[in-house]
C-alpha cells in the first residue's frame, strides 16, 4: 500500500487528514453523505440548477437538429467558435481527475487518496459534456459515424490525415478508461456500501454495481494489480488527449493556430483548468458536508501550488507566442497575433492574461492558499480564463486570417449561450447525482491514510 | 448478514463482461448486413408497373436489340424509357385490344405519359452516363442483370458504391468487345482478364484513378 | 434535382417544343403540361389565385424563420435523405414522351438563340434548354452586342422566367377573369373610341425598338387617328437622344469601335459595364490593354467622373469630379483641343491641370481616339463629345453614327408630360400601360401613382402584379421573353427574333399580341404577328430560309442600320459652362442601380445579392458620399441622414465611399419598391421620390443632414484597404514594365516544390488550370451570376449575407490603393484555387474533399458531414456552408430552374467552385466517345463563357500549347498567397498601367 511518512512529522494542520478520525469514523462520514435519508438543502439547490440548465441544453439541441447550424453565430470565416471553444475548455477540465488519480497514485502521492474520486467523476462528465460538441457542431450529425473505421458499402474509409480522425480515437480512447479506472475504483465502496445500507433496493443496486466484492486478500490483490495497470494506461492519456486535441489547430495553417509548442502549452492549460474545477467543487462541498477533516487545508495547498505551476507555464507559453509571432517575421503570424492583442478580440485576449496570468500570482502567497473562499474565486477566475483563451485562439484567429476580402467578425447568439450553459447543467446533474449516491471520496484509500494503517505495518514488518 | 445474492451471481457477473463483447459485435455484424440486404438495396425486387411489360418475352422471347426501345443509350447519359409512339408501333397491329394494353392505347390517345416506376434508380447526386459505359464496352447485361429471363422488371445490383468501384477498380474484369455489348448471357471467348486488358487498350479505358476520382461521379 | 422534379421536366418538354413547333397550341398545351405534372404542388402553383399566396423561396430575413418554416422543415427531410448515403430509394417516377420529338435526346441540353431586352434594346443570347426547362443564358456569339459575353441582368433573366412572384392571372380590381372577359370589356371600350377616332386612346410603352411593335403602333394610330402612343423609360438615353439633337439638328444613334481607339476620355460615361453594347466595348477595350507575347502596346483610358465605376477602376488617370464639372471639363478639353471657345483657366485647377496632356494626348492620335460622353450627362457634353470626336477625325473610325433605333425617339419627359396634361384634362377614356412601372419610376413631381387614376379604364400588361397594376383595374399577366414571340434591336440596329423555349408558365400574353388586341386581327398569336411582319418587309424569294436562318442564329441578316455621317452644327458647341455653385448643398446624382436597374429586377433574387461592384454592398441601395462630406456632416457609413430636395425629403443610410467626389451624393434607383414580390419589397430606399424631370440624372441643391437611427448593410467585404505586406494585388506602371519584364516575377514569391512532405501528385492525363487577367477584368460581376445560375447556387437573404454566409462560389474582391480620396481601385474574381496542395483536402475527416488526378479538389457533397474545418484551413476563403437549408426544394417553378447536371446541396455540407466540373465531364465524354483528346477551349466555364473581356482562360496545363498554359508562362502570371506552397492551379496575371507620362512632369 502507498505509505508516506514525511506527513507524520508534519505539524497537524498541514496534515493530510486530520487527527481523530478512525477506520469506523471515515467510513460513517462518507458513507452517511450517501445513505443518509434526508437530502440537504444546498443539494436540492445545486442539483435543480443543473437540471434547469439541462433542460436548456435539451431545448437548444432540438433546435440545432431541426434548423442547422445558423442558429449559432458561426459564420465565414469563422466556422469554428463557441462550439470548439467549449470543447476543448470541458476536454481540459477534465484532465484534473486522471492527472490525481493515474499519475499522482503512481508517483505514491497518498494526499490524492481523498481528492481522486469525485477528480475522476469530475474527469468523466466533463468529457462527457465535452464530447457533445464535437458531435452537435457537424453540420450533419446523422453521419457521424462516417468518422469512424467500418466496413461499409461504399468501400471508402476515414481520412486518416486529418487531426479530426485522431480526436475520434483519442477522446473515446479517454473516455473508456477513465470510465473503467473510476468504477473499478468504485468496487470496494460499493461493496460498504452495500453492506451498510438499510433499504432493500440500494442493498440490491449497489449489489449489482459491487459486482460480488467482497474484500477478500485474493480481491484486493487483483484489485491493486488493476488499479496500477489500468493507472500506467491512463498516464500517458493525460498527455496525449490534449496533445491531439492541440493538433486540431496545430495541423491547420490558420495563422495563430500553425505553431509547434501547442501541445505542452495545451496539455499544461488543461491541467491548470483541471485543477481549478477540483478546487471549485472540493471547496464547497467540504464546508457543506462537512468534510474539511478529509479534505484538508493540505490538498487545497497542494492544488493551488500545482495551478500555480501549471499557470506559470501557461504564462511562459503567451509569451513565447507573442515572441515567436515577431521573431518569425511572417507577415501573416504577425499581424494574427498583433490583431489579437489590439483588434476586435483584444477586450477578450487581455481579459484572458489577467484571468490567467496576473489573478493567479496571488497564489504565491500562504494566507491566500489557507483561505478557502480565496481559493475558491482564484479557480473561477482561473476557469473563466481558460475559457477566454480557447475563444481567442479560435475565434480571433479565424476573424482575421489571410485575405482581408474575407474577414469577418464573430458575435455569439443566444442559441450560442444556450448550448454552452446547457452542458454546464449537465455537468452539474452528472455530477450531483453523483454526490448523491456514490461515495464521493474514496473510503478505503482514505482509511490507508489513518495513523492506524500505519502502526498496522509496522507490527506487521 | 443475509446474502443478497446467490452465490452464482458471480459466475454471471464475469459472464456479462465477455458477453458484452459478443453482443456488440453481433450487432455491430447486424447492421453491415442490413445496410447490403436486398431491403435496402431494394435489389431483386419487382416493382408495381402501370403495364406488366415483360422483359423476358420482349428481348427473351421476340430478340428486340435493346436499343430498339432505349434509344438514347448511346448518345445520352439516360438510356430513355421509350416514348408510348414505340410501344404503338407495333401494338397498333398485334394485341391492339388487349385489355393489359389499355393503359398505353389511353397515353397514346389522351397525350398522357404512362406513369412508369423507376426499376434502376440512382440517388439524385451519383451522375451516371450510359452513353460512355456502353461505348466503352461494359454490355447491358453486366449491369442490369439477364434482362432477357425478367418476365416483370427488376434491379439485379445492389447499385451501391461498393458495387461501382468494383468495376472503376477493375474493368478489366467486366468489359466484352462492343459487338455484344446488348448481348443478354454473353461468355467471354478465352480468359476475361487478358481479354479486358486488351479492351482497355483498345477503347484507351482511362487510368483507374481517374476512374475512382470523386468528381468522376459526384458533382 | 430530385427526381420528382425529373418528372416535371420531362413534362416541361412537350411545352417548349409545342412552342417551337407550332405558336398556337399554347393553352391546350398548358393544360396537358398541368395533367403531365401531376404532382400536387405543380397544380397548386397553377391554380393558385395570388402571388402573394405562394410558397415562399427567399425571405429577406432568417431563411428557417417564418411562415415556409413548416414546408422548409418538410423539403428538408427529403433533402437530408437524398444527400446522406445507404438510404433507400424512394419510388420514383419516370413519364415519357407520347411522341418524341426527333432533334431531343433526354438527357442532352439543346441551346436556342433569342434576345433579352433592357431599356428596349436587345443583347443576343443562347438559351440552355434541358428537356424544354430554360436554365441557363449565355451570350450569342453571332451577335454584335454580345459578341458571346452575357451580363449580369440577362443571366439573372432566366431565375425571372420562374419567379414564383410573377403575376399569375389576370385580374380585374384583384378579381381574377378569364382573357375572354377582358377581351370583351377591351372591345366595348374600343368600340367607344371608334366613335371619336380613338381620342381617348392612349399608349403608354417604354423605349421600343422593335419593328413588329412599330408597325403595329402605326396601325393603331392609322385605326385610331387621335389616339397617342406616349413613351417612358426610367433609366433610357434620353440625354443622348437630346445631346444627338443638339450636335446635329436632328437624333442619331452613336455607337464606337475601341478595338481602334489607343486612347479614351471617358466623361462620366460607364461604358465598360453599362448601356446596350458595353459587352462589346468591354472586348475590344480590353483586347486593347492586354499584354503577351512580347506584345506591350496598351490603350490609355482617362474617365472623369464622381463615383467610382468599373469603368473608373480600369482607368489609367481617374479625375473624380461633381457631375455638374463634368460639362465644365468637356469644355476646357474642348477649347484645348481647339473645337470650343472657352476659359484656359478656372477655379477648379484640376481641371486645367489635366486638359492640357489630355489634349496632347488625343491629338497624336487622332483618328485612333475617342471622347466618350456619359449616357447620363447633359445634351451639352454630348454635343461636346460629338464635335471632339469629329475634330480629332473619329468618325467612321472610332465613332459611328445610324439612324436612331428606336421606333420613335421622341422626347421621353415632354411625351410624359403631355400624357399628364391630357390626364388632367380627363381626356384619357383608355389608357393601356405595356410593361415599365410609371406609378414608380416617374418623376416625382407629376406624381404619376395618383394621375393615372384619372384615366378612365387602365389597363396595365406586365411581368409583375406591382406597383402600377395597383392603379390599374386590368393586370394582365405579361410573358416572359423566354416565352413569347418578338423581335428587338441591338445597339447598331441588328434585330433578333426571339422566340420562346418554353409556353407560358402563366397563362401570359406578350406584348406584341395585346397591342394585337387594339387592331382589325385582334387573336393573332405572336408567332404569326412577327413572322407576317418580317414576310411583308422581305422582298423576294427565299424568306422560309431567311426567316429560318435568322431564328437559328439569332440574328437576323442585313438588319443593322446603316452608317451616317451627320454634320456638327458649330453654332451648339459652346463651352462656356458656369460650374454650379454648391452653395452648402450637394449635388444629387441619379444612377440606375448596378444589379437591379431602375427597379424592374427588384424581386430578382441573383441580382440582389449579386454585390454591386466596388461597393461589394447587397439587398441595398445608399446614400453614397465622400470621406470628406461624410465628416463635415458628422457621419459614418450606416448613419442616417435625411436628403431635402426641393421640399421633397427622404431618409437614407449613408455610404462612404473612398474615391468618391466631395459635395455629390450618389443614390441608386430602384430600390423602395413597396408591392415587387417577396424577394424585393422593402428593401432600400427610393430616390425616385426625389428625382424630377428637370433633373433626371443630377441636380444641385440638396440638402442633406444627419438624423437619428443607423442601418444594417449586407456587405460581402468590409476590409477594401490594401496593406504593403500582403501582396494580394500584383501590379506595375507599363513603362516599368517594359523596361524589366521580370518586375511581377521580382516581387512574387514562389517556394520550391520540395517544401512539403507530402509526395508530390502526378497528373497523368488532363491537369485542369485558371488564369484570371486582372489587367482585363472590369469587376461588373457577370461571372458571378453566371456561376450561380450554373451551379443551382442558392440566395440566403439579406440577413444572413449580413451575417457573413454569402454562397457564391466566385466572388469578385474589391480593393483601394492610395489616398482614400481618389485611390486606385483593383478588382480581383476569387474561385476555388485548386490548390496542389490543399490544405482543405488534409483535414476533411471523411474524404468529402479529395484530389482528383486532373488536379481539381473535388467537392462531394453528398460524403460531407460539416465539420467546416476545411473552410477553417482554406487561406482563400472560398469554400461556403450551408448553415441553414438554403436550397429550395419545394417551390414546383424553381425545380425547373435548376441545373439537372449539379447536385442541389442541402443543409450542413460544404460546397465550392469546382471548375464547373460538370461541364468537363460532358467534354470529357463526348472526347472519349470519338477517342479524342478534349480540344483547347472546347471547355468553358461559367465565368469564362460569360466574361465580356475574356478575363478568366481555363484548360489543360499539361498541354503547353493550351491557351492557359501560355499564359501561365507569361511574365505577369503570379499565384495569390503563393508563399503559403498551396500552388494553386488558379493563378493571376498582374494588373498594369499606363498613366501619361506627361502627368509626372
Amino acid at each position: 500500500m502507498p505509505e508516506n511518512q514525511e506527513v507524520i512529522e508534519q505539524p497537524p494542520s498541514r496534515e493530510i487528514i486530520a487527527p481523530g478520525y478512525t477506520f469506523g469514523t471515515v467510513t460513517d462520514q462518507i458513507s452517511a453523505v450517501v445513505l443518509t435519508k434526508k437530502t440537504p438543502i444546498f443539494w436540492m439547490a445545486c442539483f435543480s440548477v443543473g437540471f434547469g440548465l439541462l433542460l436548456l441544453f435539451l431545448l437548444a439541441v432540438a433546435t440545432l437538429l431541426v434548423k442547422g447550424i445558423g442558429i449559432w453565430g458561426n459564420r465565414a470565416p469563422v466556422m469554428w467558435a463557441w462550439d470548439i471553444t467549449n470543447f476543448v475548455w470541458w476536454i481540459g477540465i477534465g484532465h484534473a481527475g486522471t492527472l490525481i488519480s493515474a499519475i499522482l497514485l503512481l508517483l505514491n502521492q497518498s494526499w490524492r487518496n481523498s481528492i481522486n474520486r469525485f477528480a475522476e467523476a469530475m474527469t468523466l462528465f466533463a468529457v462527457a459534456c465535452a464530447g457533445m460538441y464535437p458531435v452537435l457542431h457537424l453540420g450533419r450529425p446523422w453521419v457521424l459515424y462516417w468518422l469512424f473505421p467500418y466496413p461499409n458499402s461504399m468501400a471508402i474509409q476515414p481520412n486518416f490525415r486529418s487531426p479530426l480522425i485522431w480526436d475520434v480515437f483519442a477522446v473515446s480512447t479517454y473516455a473508456t478508461v477513465s470510465l473503467l479506472f473510476w468504477f473499478v475504483g468504485l468496487l470496494p465502496d460499493l461493496g460498504t456500501l452495500r453492506d451498510r445500507t438499510s433499504s432493500r433496493f440500494a442493498r440490491f443496486a449497489y449489489g449489482i454495481l459491487a459486482m460480488g466484492w467482497r474484500g477478500s486478500a485474493r480481491h484486493w490483490s487483483v484489485y491493486e494489480t488493476a488499479t496500477l495497470l489500468l493507472a500506467g494506461l491512463a498516464t500517458p492519456l493525460v498527455l496525449s488527449v490534449h496533445t491531439v486535441v492541440s493538433f486540431d489547430f496545430t495541423i491547420a495553417i490558420v495563422p495563430g493556430w500553425h505553431s509547434t509548442f501547442f501541445p505542452p502549452y495545451f496539455v499544461a492549460g488543461a491541467i491548470y483548468s483541471g485543477f481549478a474545477m477540483v478546487l471549485a467543487l472540493a471547496i464547497p462541498l467540504r464546508s457543506v458536508y462537512g468534510l474539511q477533516g478529509l479534505i484538508t487545508d493540505k490538498h487545497l495547498d497542494n492544488s493551488a501550488k500545482i495551478m500555480l505551476a501549471t499557470g506559470l507555464i501557461v504564462g511562459y507559453s503567451y509569451m513565447l507566442e507573442a515572441f515567436t509571432a515577431w521573431y518569425s517575421g511572417d507577415v501573416f503570424e504577425a499581424a494574427a497575433m498583433w490583431n489579437r492583442m489590439t483588434g476586435p478580440y483584444a477586450f477578450a485576449y487581455w481579459s484572458l492574461v489577467t484571468c490567467n496570468i496576473v489573478a493567479p500570482q496571488v497564489l504565491w502567497f500562504k494566507r491566500v492558499r489557507s483561505k478557502p473562499v480565496l481559493l475558491f474565486l482564484a479557480s473561477l477566475v482561473v476557469l473563466l480564463g481558460m475559457w477566454l483563451e480557447r475563444f481567442v485562439i479560435i475565434v480571433s484567429s479565424l476573424a482575421q486570417d489571410f485575405l482581408p476580402s474575407s474577414w469577418g467578425n464573430f458575435h455569439a447568439t443566444r442559441w450560442d449561450w444556450a448550448t454552452y450553459l446547457g452542458t454546464i447543467g449537465l455537468f452539474l446533474f452528472l455530477f450531483f447525482l453523483f454526490i448523491r449516491l456514490l461515495p464521493m471520496i474514496s473510503i478505503f484509500e482514505v482509511r490507508t491514510l489513518l495513523p492506524q494503517a500505519k502502526v498496522d505495518e509496522e507490527v506487521r514488518s | 448478514m443475509p446474502q443478497i445474492f446467490h452465490h452464482s451471481t458471480n459466475t454471471f457477473a464475469r459472464i456479462t463482461i465477455f458477453g458484452a463483447i459478443f453482443v456488440i459485435a453481433f450487432l455491430a455484424w447486424a447492421v453491415v448486413q442490413l445496410d447490403r440486404s436486398a431491403y435496402v438495396t431494394r435489389a431483386t425486387q419487382v416493382r408495381e408497373q402501370p403495364v406488366p411489360f415483360s422483359h423476358a418475352h420482349h428481348v427473351g422471347g421476340l430478340g428486340l436489340d435493346c436499343r430498339y426501345c432505349h434509344t438514347a443509350v448511346e448518345t445520352s447519359s439516360f438510356a430513355n424509357v421509350p416514348p408510348t409512339k414505340t410501344c404503338m408501333n407495333c401494338h397498333s397491329q398485334i394485341w391492339n385490344n388487349s385489355p393489359t394494353l389499355e393503359a398505353v392505347r389511353a397515353s397514346f390517345r389522351t397525350g398522357q405519359s404512362i406513369p412508369w416506376t423507376r426499376v434502376n434508380d440512382l440517388p439524385d447526386f451519383v451522375y451516371f452516363n450510359h452513353s460512355i459505359h456502353v461505348d466503352k464496352g461494359v454490355g447491358c447485361e453486366t449491369c442490369h442483370g439477364r434482362v432477357d429471363r425478367m418476365p416483370l422488371t427488376w434491379q439485379s445490383a445492389s447499385l451501391q458504391m461498393e458495387w461501382c468501384l468494383n468495376c472503376h477498380r477493375q474493368p478489366e474484369k467486366y468489359l466484352r468487345p462492343l459487338p455484344y455489348i446488348t448481348t443478354m448471357g454473353y461468355q467471354p471467348a478465352g480468359n476475361q482478364e487478358e481479354i479486358g486488358r486488351r479492351l482497355m487498350a483498345e477503347f484507351n479505358t482511362p487510368d483507374t484513378r481517374m476512374l475512382t476520382n470523386c468528381s468522376t461521379c459526384h458533382r | 434535382m430530385s427526381d420528382s422534379q425529373k418528372d416535371l421536366d420531362l413534362a416541361a418538354v412537350r411545352g417548349a417544343l409545342g412552342a417551337r413547333l407550332d405558336g398556337a397550341r399554347g393553352r391546350e398545351y398548358w393544360r396537358s403540361l398541368d395533367e403531365l405534372a401531376a404532382t400536387p404542388e405543380f397544380r397548386e402553383m397553377i391554380e393558385r389565385e395570388f402571388p402573394r399566396q405562394a410558397i415562399g423561396w427567399s425571405e429577406d430575413e432568417d431563411p428557417v424563420e417564418g411562415r415556409r418554416n413548416f414546408l422548409k422543415l418538410m423539403g428538408a427531410s427529403l433533402a437530408l435523405a437524398g444527400l446522406s448515403a445507404c438510404t433507400r430509394q424512394p419510388n420514383e417516377q419516370i413519364a415519357p414522351y407520347i411522341r418524341q420529338p426527333e432533334e431531343l435526346i433526354p438527357g442532352r441540353p439543346l441551346f436556342f438563340a433569342t434576345a433579352a431586352t433592357l431599356s428596349g434594346v436587345a443583347s443576343g443570347v443562347l438559351v440552355e434548354s434541358h428537356e424544354g426547362r430554360p436554365t441557363k443564358i449565355e451570350g450569342n456569339p453571332e451577335h454584335p452586342a454580345t459578341l458571346g459575353a452575357c451580363d449580369a441582368f440577362s443571366q439573372a433573366s432566366v431565375l425571372q422566367l420562374y419567379d414564383p412572384d410573377r403575376s399569375q392571372a389576370l385580374t380585374l380590381n384583384g378579381e381574377i377573369e378569364s382573357w375572354g372577359a377582358f377581351f370583351g370589356a377591351l372591345r366595348e371600350a374600343l368600340a367607344l373610341q371608334k366613335t371619336k377616332n380613338g381620342a381617348g386612346l392612349r399608349i403608354l410603352t417604354g423605349t421600343i425598338t422593335s419593328p413588329t411593335m412599330a408597325s403595329q403602333l402605326a396601325a393603331v394610330q392609322k385605326l385610331f387617328p387621335a389616339s397617342k402612343w406616349h413613351q417612358w423609360e426610367p433609366a433610357g438615353a434620353h440625354q443622348e437622344r437630346a445631346g444627338a439633337r443638339l450636335a446635329f439638328g436632328q437624333t442619331f444613334n452613336t455607337y464606337y469601335n475601341l478595338a481602334n481607339a489607343n486612347v479614351v476620355v471617358s466623361l462620366d460615361s460607364d461604358f465598360l459595364a453599362s448601356g446596350p453594347a458595353s459587352l462589346r466595348y468591354a472586348r475590344q477595350f480590353a483586347a486593347r490593354r492586354r499584354v503577351s507575347g512580347g506584345q506591350t502596346e496598351m490603350n490609355r483610358l482617362y474617365v472623369a467622373e464622381p463615383t467610382p465605376t468599373p469603368t473608373g477602376s480600369k482607368a489609367d488617370h481617374r479625375l473624380p469630379l461633381r457631375s455638374g464639372q463634368i460639362e465644365l471639363f468637356a469644355g476646357a478639353l474642348a477649347t484645348a483641343l481647339g473645337v470650343a471657345q472657352g476659359p484656359k483657366s478656372g477655379a477648379n485647377a484640376d481641371i486645367y491641370k489635366w486638359v492640357g496632356p489630355i489634349a496632347s494626348d488625343l491629338k497624336k492620335n487622332k483618328g485612333a481616339c475617342l471622347v466618350i460622353a456619359g449616357e447620363y450627362q447633359p445634351p451639352a457634353v454630348h454635343a461636346l463629345a460629338h464635335a471632339m470626336n469629329a475634330a480629332l477625325d473619329n468618325v467612321g473610325k472610332t465613332v459611328f453614327y445610324t439612324d436612331p433605333i428606336e421606333a420613335n425617339p421622341v422626347d421621353q419627359i415632354a411625351s410624359l408630360q403631355d400624357l399628364v396634361k391630357d390626364l388632367d384634362a380627363g381626356a384619357v377614356d383608355l389608357l393601356l400601360i405595356v410593361g415599365g412601372n410609371p406609378a414608380f419610376d416617374s418623376p416625382v413631381e407629376l406624381g404619376m401613382r395618383d394621375r393615372l387614376k384619372k384615366a378612365k379604364l387602365r389597363v396595365r400588361l406586365g411581368l409583375y402584379d406591382d406597383e402600377t397594376s395597383e392603379v390599374c383595374q386590368w393586370q394582365l399577366p405579361e410573358t416572359h421573353y423566354l416565352e413569347t414571340w418578338g423581335d428587338a434591336r441591338a445597339f447598331d440596329g441588328t434585330v433578333t427574333i426571339q422566340q420562346p423555349l418554353i409556353q407560358p408558365l402563366y397563362n401570359g400574353r406578350s406584348p406584341l399580341e395585346v397591342l394585337q388586341m387594339l387592331t382589325e386581327a385582334p387573336d393573332a398569336r405572336a408567332y404569326d404577328i412577327v413572322r407576317n411582319y418580317w414576310a411583308a418587309q422581305y422582298a423576294g424569294a427565299g424568306f422560309e430560309a431567311w426567316w429560318r436562318r435568322a431564328v437559328h442564329d439569332g440574328v437576323a441578316a442585313g438588319t443593322a442600320l446603316a452608317l451616317r455621317t451627320p454634320s456638327i452644327q458649330g453654332a451648339n458647341i459652346r463651352a462656356n459652362a458656369e460650374e454650379p455653385r454648391l452653395g452648402g448643398t450637394f449635388e444629387a446624382i441619379f444612377r440606375p442601380d448596378p444589379t437591379i436597374y431602375d427597379g424592374r429586377f427588384a424581386n430578382n433574387g441573383w441580382l440582389q445579392e449579386l454585390p454591386k461592384p466596388i461597393t461589394k454592398l447587397t439587398w441595398d441601395n445608399a446614400a453614397i458620399m465622400s470621406l470628406g462630406d461624410a465628416f463635415r456632416l458628422g457621419v459614418k457609413t450606416a448613419d442616417m441622414v435625411e436628403l431635402t430636395y426641393q421640399g421633397w425629403k427622404l431618409r437614407a443610410p449613408v455610404w462612404v465611399q473612398p474615391g468618391q467626389i466631395d459635395g455629390a451624393i450618389t443614390l441608386h434607383l430602384g430600390y423602395g419598391r413597396t408591392r415587387a414580390g417577396r424577394v424585393g419589397t422593402g428593401f432600400g430606399f427610393n430616390p425616385y421620390g426625389l428625382r424630377t424631370s428637370n433633373a433626371l440624372w443630377s441636380s444641385v441643391g440638396l440638402e442633406a443632414r444627419k438624423t437619428t437611427g443607423s442601418y444594417l448593410f449586407a456587405t460581402t467585404q468590409n476590409e477594401h484597404m490594401l496593406d504593403s505586406e500582403r501582396h494580394i494585388i500584383h501590379s506595375a506602371g507599363i513603362e516599368e514594365f517594359r523596361k524589366n519584364p521580370e518586375v511581377i516575377q521580382e516581387s512574387a514569391e514562389s517556394p520550391p516544390r520540395s517544401l512539403t512532405l507530402f509526395p508530390e501528385w502526378k497528373y497523368p492525363g488532363y491537369a485542369w488550370g485558371m488564369a484570371i487577367d486582372l489587367n482585363s477584368c472590369t469587376g461588373c460581376g457577370a461571372c458571378v451570376v453566371a456561376c450561380q445560375a450554373e451551379n443551382n447556387i442558392a440566395v440566403v437573404g439579406k440577413d444572413q449575407v449580413r451575417r457573413g454566409r454569402a454562397m457564391h462560389w466566385l466572388r469578385v474582391d474589391s480593393y483601394y490603393k492610395g489616398e482614400p480620396t481618389k485611390p486606385e481601385i483593383y478588382n480581383q474574381p476569387v474561385p476555388c484555387m485548386q490548390c496542389e496542395n490543399a490544405p482543405c483536402e488534409l483535414v476533411c475527416p471523411v474524404q468529402a474533399t479529395a484530389h482528383s488526378s486532373e488536379g481539381l479538389n473535388d467537392m462531394v457533397y453528398n460524403r460531407c458531414v460539416g465539420t467546416r474545418y476545411c473552410s477553417n484551413n482554406c487561406p482563400y476563403k472560398v469554400r461556403r456552408f450551408n448553415f441553414y437549408l438554403y436550397s429550395d426544394f419545394e417551390t414546383p417553378s424553381l425545380k425547373l430552374l435548376h441545373n439537372p447536371d449539379v447536385t442541389v446541396r442541402s443543409r450542413g455540407v460544404m460546397e465550392k467552385c469546382t471548375y464547373c466540373v460538370q461541364r468537363i465531364n460532358a467534354a470529357k465524354i463526348d472526347a472519349e466517345k470519338q477517342s479524342r483528346q478534349v480540344r483547347d477551349g472546347e471547355i468553358q466555364t461559367a465565368c469564362q463563357a460569360t466574361c465580356p473581356t475574356e478575363a478568366i482562360i481555363f484548360g489543360n496545363v499539361n498541354d503547353p500549347n493550351s491557351r492557359v498554359s501560355k499564359m501561365k508562362a507569361g511574365p505577369l502570371n503570379y499565384s495569390l498567397l503563393a508563399e503559403l506552397n498551396t500552388r494553386p492551379r488558379t493563378t493571376y496575371l498582374a494588373q498594369l498601367r499606363n498613366p501619361n507620362p506627361e502627368f509626372e512632369a
